[in-house]
């Protein structure tokens, strides 16, 4: 059964993601007028990467325990640890503002593309194990 | 589903918006006035945004926005020499608003672009949002 769904679980990742991603670039639209606001992204292979890395190979990484009621949880693979990195203006601006309302449109605009591309992914793999699973009187 | 965040987000930013938009309403319809309600002249009002947190429960970052103050603009006002104007002071003068009419078209052109920028953030988070809900469907 791994085999089968591991594609999915692969595809889930990476739509929850693009999910994450789509309300970070809304949150950078929505503070456009923002004085002092400071525009973020996140780097989506890197995040992928880990989000799906660390499921993967869940036994050979070390992961750190609290052992004390003030430590700070260290999240491994979870949504709060995207690893989001600021945006660096491309024209400086009087309210030193980062929002960059081309390259937000256009990432927006990219990630609804991928977004999609991922659920279509997720429907066809769907479809593959349904077929797989009929007998072949069913056609 | 973090998607659903984004209708709180965009929405935050569309009320601030709208809000902006009256702000220059109310500038534009005194451009010409003598007298605000206080007896001096009108002072043109400016909306200042802030961000404000909209995190998920697990903690995911997501930013709103709201207005934080209406300041007043403290700029003198307009001052014209005409003694027949029941208005005028001792000199003959008359103090219209400080409201720049330019200045506030500026504002209402960017206060309607980013409105319509948020709404189409709305509806594309809609439409990505139902046919997730399709998913395994077709």
């Amino acid at each position: 059964m791994n085999r089968l769904t591991n594609s999915l679980d692969f595809q889930a990742q990476a739509l929850t993601l693009r999910a994450e991603r789509q309300r970070l670039i809304a949150s950078n639209i929505a503070n456009a007028d923002t004085p002092g606001y400071v525009a973020r992204d996140m780097d989506f292979a890197s995040a992928l990467r880990e989000a799906t890395g660390t499921q993967a190979a869940g036994s050979t990484m070390t992961g750190a325990t609290a052992t004390a009621r003030g430590h700070i949880p260290i999240g491994t693979g979870s949504t709060s640890e995207l690893g989001l990195k600021y945006a660096a203006p491309s024209q400086t601006n009087l309210d030193s503002n980062t929002v960059d309302m081309d390259r937000e449109r256009a990432s927006f605009v990219d990630n609804s593309v991928k977004y999609e591309a991922t659920l279509r992914f997720i429907n066809t793999d769907v479809r593959t194990m349904l077929d797989a699973m009929k007998s072949p009187s069913q056609g | 589903m973090s998607m659903m965040k984004i209708f709180d987000i965009s929405g935050s930013a569309v009320s601030s918006q709208s809000q902006r938009l009256n702000v220059v309403a109310s500038n534009l319809a005194n451009v010409d006035t003598v007298a605000g309600p206080d007896g001096k002249a009108y002072k043109a009002r400016e909306v200042t945004f802030q961000t404000v947190l909209m995190n998920t429960p697990d903690g995911a970052p997501g930013a709103g926005v709201r207005v934080a103050q209406v300041t007043e603009n403290q700029a003198p006002g307009r001052k014209v020499h005409d003694p027949a104007n029941p208005s005028a002071d001792a000199d003959g003068y008359v103090t219209y608003s400080n409201v720049n009419a330019v200045d506030e078209m500026v504002n209402m052109i960017s206060a309607s672009r980013s409105y319509q920028n948020n709404i189409e953030v709305m509806n594309t988070a809609k439409t990505l949002l139902m046919k997730t809900l399709q998913m395994g469907q077709g």
